[in-house]
């Protein structure tokens, strides 16, 4: 596969997590792994493996672990938390389970909110932007609704198009289609799928179902905090 | 500065989401600058008018000549005597002068004197007002109409009349209101005055004079100082007090010692003579300023609230925006900024009703007979207030901002969004 000659976008080095409430217990186990480039991978596993656990360890909101992250080739071990933060708004793209949304926005203001904070485009180019991503999610008709007057498939293309506006190195997604019907739940996988296949969006979602995992580039099994396969 | 505004547009819109609890908040924070800015615009005005019954009318310093034993006795002036110790009992003050010595002298010095911002000199002397058989006690003060004016306010206390009167009529009298009333004397009576070496002399009343001070106004007359000096049958140079206005009150204890010693005579100067008056002023000012301190605290213990219940509200909003790149600092700024807002528009709404409410106080009547010069409430409009007001406002809110921010911009973002 051509795919392998591709740069890595996001590396996990010997992740080691631990928590301390009630007892301590150890969650992650020297998790290794790779995304390169292009690649759609999914992450699987019994519920309670660990899969979130590592998810927010590599997006930089959760920092106190052992091992090593890097993002676009550059270790975020001890960086500070203000610098954390703009590697999170500049290089990753977000889509939860639940949808998260502020609803004191419209929904254009959402998905303009992290390039307004990114502040590298004028406010009426980012707003253009916004529209163009609403757009490709065909959400570009509620524009100028409130967010919680959406539903929520919705309200997942919205945060969609939000995790785009920054055009990130990589879209993590924590069960992005956990909380959605038959019918959501694949419009939001073939959003995913076209982002990977038309846009060589890099994407890394954790999720518990089947067809979800079996539709992607790469599957990445999880068992009681470590990697199966690879 | 595009940052800048976005901080502040995400602010505000979690302020108009909550609008209603804010606008209580910010209530709260107009009530007690309302309150803080009325009570010491009218606490103050009190204190100007008490100080003003008293300290106004006061000279900064009074040179005068106390009534004591000469420390000199004829025995140690022989020389006989000389080195002798001597011990004289029973010294009674021989009292045949209450004048200063030298009086015109030491006016002359104290007019050239640059710290000095005028003189007035001044005669009492005991008296009787005689009304049908009855002699009434009294003290008749001799004064230069002119400059009792421009120093001590005196027209300011004079009714039906005016104080220049005395210089213009001759053998004028202005009575204490007390006075009048006892003897029934009206403008234009004449009245007869009883000095104490026996003498009788008529004097045409011109006015009356109302101090707010009864036992003042039942004993005190006023006459020109010419008129004083021929009803005791002195020469022209005679004065007993010297009352001397400064252009700053505050050396006055310090100039009353230089005088005393320089022209050898007795000098008093305000703070001592008045020091009860010092106390009254700086007590109301405190109680006012702990009052006002009080109400901006439990204002600010509102905003505490609110910013609370609204982090709590918001815990998901704060964990989206630290999810897609919002510092721990830009959440803090946010919720300052809330703060800040909600007691800026407190604080300024405050200001206003205050001012308003001052001037509604400021239009109540307020007649009492004790102060002639005063019809409504007295009301001080020092913008001293209000800019204390404001920054104490502004103050506790962003102390009461502080603690919730922090908590805000500590809240983690995994914890909520695992939580769910
Ligand atoms: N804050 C926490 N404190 C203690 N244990 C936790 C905490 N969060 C998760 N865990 C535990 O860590 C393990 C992994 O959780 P998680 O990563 O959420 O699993 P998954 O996403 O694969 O279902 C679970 O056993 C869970 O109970
Ligand atoms: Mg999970």
């Amino acid at each position: 596969m051509t795919q392998n000659e591709n740069p890595i976008v996001l590396e996990a080095r010997k992740i080691a997590k631990y928590f301390h409430d009630p007892a301590t217990i150890k969650v992650l186990d020297g998790v290794d792994m790779q995304v390169r480039r292009g690649e759609f991978v999914s992450v699987t596993g019994k519920s309670g493996c660990g899969k979130s656990t590592l998810l927010y360890i590599l997006s930089t909101m959760d920092t106190d672990y052992e091992g090593e992250v890097l993002i676009g080739g550059r270790s975020v071990k001890g960086m500070k938390e203000a610098d954390l933060a703009l590697i999170r708004n500049e290089k990753i793209g977000f889509v939860f389970q639940f949808h998260y949304l502020l609803n004191e926005f419209s929904v254009l203001k959402n998905v303009m909110l992290p390039a307004l904070k990114l502040g590298r485009l004028p406010e009426k180019e980012i707003e253009a932007k916004a529209m163009e991503k609403l757009r490709i999610l065909g959400m570009d008709g509620q524009a100028l609704k409130k967010a919680n007057q959406l539903s929520g498939g919705q309200k997942q293309r919205v945060a969609i198009a939000r995790a785009l506006i920054n055009d990130p190195l990589i879209i993590m997604g924590d069960e992005p289609t956990g909380n959605l019907d038959k019918k959501n739940s694949d419009t939001v996988f073939g959003i995913f799928r076209s982002l990977a296949s038309d846009f060589n969006q890099t994407l890394l979602v954790v999720t518990h179902d089947p067809e979800f995992a079996a539709g992607t580039d790469r599957i990445v099994e999880m068992e009681d905090g470590r990697i199966l396969n690879s | 500065m595009l940052r800048r505004g976005l901080i502040s547009g995400i602010a505000g819109a979690m302020l108009m989401a909550r609008w209603r609890q804010s606008l209580v908040a910010a209530v709260g924070v107009m009530f007690s600058i309302t309150m803080f800015v009325t009570l010491l615009g009218f606490m103050t005005g009190l204190n100007d008018l008490l100080d003003g019954l008293i300290l106004n009318r006061s000279p900064h310093v009074r040179l005068y000549r106390d009534i004591r034993p000469s420390a000199e006795q004829p025995l140690s002036k022989d020389p006989q005597y000389r080195g002798s110790y001597a011990l004289v009992e029973s010294v009674k003050p021989n009292g045949n002068r209450m004048a200063l010595y030298n009086g015109g002298a030491i006016l002359q010095s104290l007019r050239q004197d640059p710290r000095v911002l005028g003189v007035a000199p001044k005669i009492t002397a005991q008296v009787f007002y005689q009304t049908g058989a009855i002699e009434l006690t009294g003290l008749i003060n001799g004064v230069e109409p002119e400059a009792e004016n421009r120093f001590f306010h005196f027209g300011d206390y004079v009714r039906s009349g005016k104080a220049e009167d005395l210089s213009r009529v001759p053998n004028s009298i202005i009575l204490g209101k007390g006075v009048a009333d006892k003897t029934m004397a009206r403008v234009g009576d004449i009245i007869q005055v009883l000095t104490v070496a026996g003498d009788r002399v008529p004097l045409k009343v011109v006015g009356f004079f109302q101090s707010g001070l009864m036992d003042v106004d039942k004993v005190q007359s006023y006459t020109s100082i010419g008129t004083a000096r021929k009803l005791l049958g002195k020469d022209n140079q005679y004065v007993t007090d010297l009352q001397v206005k400064l252009h700053d009150i505050t050396v006055a204890p310090a100039l009353a010692r230089e005088y005393a010693k320089g022209f050898e005579t007795d000098a008093e100067d305000i703070q001592t003579a008045n020091s009860q008056f010092e106390t009254g002023s700086s007590v109301r000012s405190i109680i006012s300023y702990a009052v006002g301190i009080t109400l901006l605290v439990v204002a600010g213990f509102g905003i505490y609230n609110i910013l609370n219940m609204m982090i709590y509200e918001k815990m998901d909003s704060i964990a989206i925006l630290k999810a897609t790149g919002f510092s721990g600092r830009d959440v803090n700024r946010i919720f300052i900024l809330i703060a800040v807002r909600i007691g800026v528009a407190g604080g300024a709404a405050g200001l206003l009703t205050g001012y308003l409410l001052s001037s509604v106080i400021d239009q109540i009547p307020f007649n009492t007979a004790a102060l002639p010069t005063i019809s409504t409430y007295p009301v001080n409009y020092n913008p001293k207030f209000y800019i204390i007001a404001l920054s104490f406002a502004l103050i506790t809110t962003i102390l009461a901002g502080w603690f919730p921010a922090r908590k805000a911009s500590k809240v983690d973002p995994v914890s909520i969004i695992r939580g769910k």
